[in-house]
């Protein structure tokens, strides 16, 4: 056998490794578990979705999708344990706002009602509550959508952080916009909404550590429903949208990857990132392609509609620097390859845990 | 981007990509060794594959401070851990190398308290606001990072502060070389000298390598124009039937190092009589541990560690692959029972490991045929 043919093998090998079935291997919950990447997957594959698996769950979109007597309605719900709870560009209240709106809105749904569900420290700032839920209100009045019901739980000194909030939404598919991911063939375009990682640079930047200061940038966070229905208005032929939050835009291309069935192909050069980001980056080895984002989508459009859609992004604010970075192809199927600025291509595959600095 | 966009310039990329080209002779095999992790990742990371020509291979060395910690340290840095009161810091990638019972986020999750610092001043910082805390900074790497724990040593003593010290796993790059050039299986034409740790060391003390192993040695820069044009240079050098230490990456690179870190370095450290290295082995003096003077800023010493070796495990061929005997997928368990997720190997943890870049980036190189 040549060398090429037992390095085949061998790739064929992982690749029958990667689609067994998931299985948690740790006694006890890591970091990792909640990063958002393979280690999440895991945890959500094995634990969430065989515990509670039926068909309206098994999709494990952004939102769920349900029928309610001649309603579609979208269901949706996300915690938040951001530090610090204050940080340039937003805080963690309209970070809980937006997050929700916005995985109602690359859901196809128009989100129109949230709850909100607070867990305090004893000793925190009353003073900073006011603050976070003003900005909940501002939030929620931008996004055009109500906070109808909440809850509230103090817990001991020195067993939260703070304050974390969990809010749920729910939201109203007016139009099948024919979203998912077998609408996903050979030949799409993807586009991402604006540059990348402002949100994850912003927060790492702001708790102090690194010493590193970036002057101007600030979180990304936005509320997404406006600038997704300019897109689906302008390009019917989307296919499917996500917000690429936790594991940034290369966990959602490889999501992509895997669950449509197909490749990704993305040139480095198309992805808008900006320099402060990208410079933070080189300083720390952390690829922005994997930093978080809080107001910035990824979307499959046809690829015949692609400039249309870019149009449409570009003429919204919060699409001003849309970009088409890259398109879908038939083969390597499940991966996303990654054409680098450079001139060579790499697997931008997804991280186990959160991105760790290199050493040197 | 200033001082990084200049080194990525693809048009020069073809042009160089095409005169090393030039300097292939047909039917003959070319293997250079990076020797630091860092290149592997900017190898893997922009591609630079793409750009040779099939017979040259490039081979991933030991530079990875993370994949040679063997087992047994990772262990010791938990069982310090345990202690009460200790509060454990360390670099990032570090948190997910494996101990024979788990790694740091593991431990973690059973109760330690081991957190990631960007710096060992970080590590200074909290022992100072937490005088509760016995801080303790699990410090890996080459001769680039000695300089600024034992700065911090320096620091702390000046300070006198008590409550800080130093599980010291720094080691030493030219015995790895060394033991690799003695390895009967290599079958190197050259190495592409590690950029960081040479600004410490400088260029002097490769000579060792052309002198009397006859290998060239260029030391590179990491963005991916620097690695190209050294690799030019290997290849100008092994037509040329010439082996010389040249310094690709003089705008970094002085010749005769940063007498001053060195200095630092002495002062606080010292040459271990061995030390053992994941994959390669005990090798003689190539690890340093904290000076008598400095006891006090020692967990070596301050908590009983056990020292305990833990042999590695049997299907893992970490050692083959750092030697560069092994391309990362030939070992057998690669892919399958060692993955990024879980990895048995240090070589998968870190992103600089050769293994964790073949896994990320390179599985695909061989079929770039999608432009």
């Amino acid at each position: 056998m040549s060398t090429s043919e037992r390095e085949q093998q061998v790739l064929d090998r992982i690749e029958r490794a990667r689609r067994r079935r998931a299985q948690v291997k740790e006694e006890r919950i890591t970091l990792a578990h909640g990063a958002g990447g393979k280690a999440t997957k895991t945890l959500v594959d094995a634990i969430f979705l065989e515990a509670f698996r039926n068909p309206r769950l098994e999709p494990l979109g952004d939102a769920a999708e349900l029928e309610i007597g001649c309603s579609r309605l979208a269901l949706t719900t996300d915690s938040f344990v951001v530090t610090p709870l204050f940080f340039p560009g937003g805080d963690i209240g309209d970070l809980a706002v937006n997050g929700t709106v916005n995985d109602l809105a690359v859901s196809g749904a128009r989100p129109l009602y949230l709850t909100a569900g607070f867990i305090l420290e004893e000793g925190f700032p009353v003073a900073d509550l006011v603050r976070i839920t003003g900005s909940m209100r501002a939030a929620a009045d931008a996004a055009g959508v109500h906070i109808v019901t909440g809850d509230t739980k103090v817990v001991q000194r020195g067993k939260g952080d703070g304050c974390y909030l969990n809010t749920a939404g729910v939201g109203v598919v007016g139009h099948d916009w024919g979203l998912g991911m077998s609408g996903v063939r050979p030949g799409d375009a993807v586009l991402v909404s604006g540059p990348i990682g402002d949100h994850g640079v912003t927060i790492m930047l702001a708790r102090g550590d690194l010493g590193i200061e970036a002057e101007g940038l600030v979180s990304d966070t936005a509320p997404l429903h406006d600038v997704v229905h300019t897109l689906l208005l302008a390009a019917p032929g989307v296919r499917i949208m996500r917000d690429a939050t936790r594991g940034g835009v290369a966990t959602v291309l490889n999501e992509i990857a895997g669950s449509a069935g197909v490749a990704v192909v993305v040139d480095e050069d198309a992805v808008p990132v900006r320099p402060e980001v990208r410079g933070a980056g080189e300083l720390l080895g952390i690829d922005p392609l994997y930093v978080a984002c809080e107001g910035r989508f990824v979307a499959v459009v046809d690829g015949a509609q692609a400039d249309r859609a870019l149009e449409a992004l570009r003429g919204h604010p919060l699409g001003a620097q849309a970009s088409i970075i890259g398109r879908i192809a038939a083969d390597p199927s499940g991966l996303v390859l990654l054409r680098t600025a450079f001139g060579g291509t790499r697997i931008c595959d997804v991280l186990v845990g959160d991105p760790l600095p290199r050493i040197c | 981007m200033r001082f990084v966009d200049e080194f990525r310039d693809a048009a020069k990329a073809r042009a160089l990509a095409k005169e090393i080209a030039g300097l292939c002779e047909p039917g003959r095999e070319y293997k250079f060794m990076e020797v630091c992790g860092g290149h592997t990742h900017t190898i893997y990371k922009h591609g630079i594959e793409d750009y040779l020509p099939a017979n040259i291979t490039l081979v991933h060395g030991p530079g990875c401070p993370v994949c040679v910690i063997p087992m047994g340290r990772i262990d010791d840095a938990i069982h310090i851990a345990r202690q009460p009161d200790v509060l454990m810091t360390s670099f990032g990638d570090m948190m997910r190398v494996p101990g024979s019972g788990g790694n740091f986020f593991d431990s973690n999750a059973e109760g330690t308290n081991i957190r990631m610092v960007y710096s060992p001043l970080d590590a200074l910082k909290i022992a100072r606001q937490r005088p509760d805390a016995r801080v303790v900074f699990m410090a890996i790497g080459f001769e680039t990072t000695a300089p600024s724990t034992a700065m911090t040593v320096l620091r702390a003593a000046k300070e006198g502060l008590e409550n800080f010290s130093v599980f010291c796993n720094h080691v030493t790059i030219l015995p790895a070389i060394k033991a690799i050039l003695d390895s009967p299986d290599q079958r190197l034409d050259g190495f592409l000298g590690p950029g960081h740790v040479s600004t410490v060391i400088g260029c002097e003390p490769y000579r060792f390598i052309a002198r009397d192993y006859g290998k060239p040695l260029v030391v590179a820069g990491f963005e991916p124009l620097d690695v190209l044009q050294s690799i030019h240079r290997l290849m100008l050098q092994v037509r040329d039937g010439r082996a010389e230490v040249e310094n690709q990456y003089a705008r970094v690179v002085p010749w005769q190092g940063n007498p001053t870190a060195l200095r630092v370095i002495t002062e606080v450290m010292e040459l271990r009589p061995y030390f053992e290295w994941r994959g390669l082995g005990f090798i003689s003096h190539s690890a340093l541990r904290m000076r008598e003077e400095y006891a006090r800023f020692d967990a070596e010493r301050l908590f009983d560690v056990p020292g305990v070796r833990v042999a590695d495990p049997k299907a893992c061929q970490c050692g083959e692959v750092l030697k560069g005997v092994l391309k990362p997928w030939e070992c057998k368990v690669f892919g399958t029972a060692c993955t990024p997720e879980t990895p048995i190997g240090t070589c998968m943890v870190s992103p600089e490991g050769a293994c964790a870049a073949y896994y990320n980036f390179g599985r695909f190189t061989r079929e770039a045929s999608v432009r």
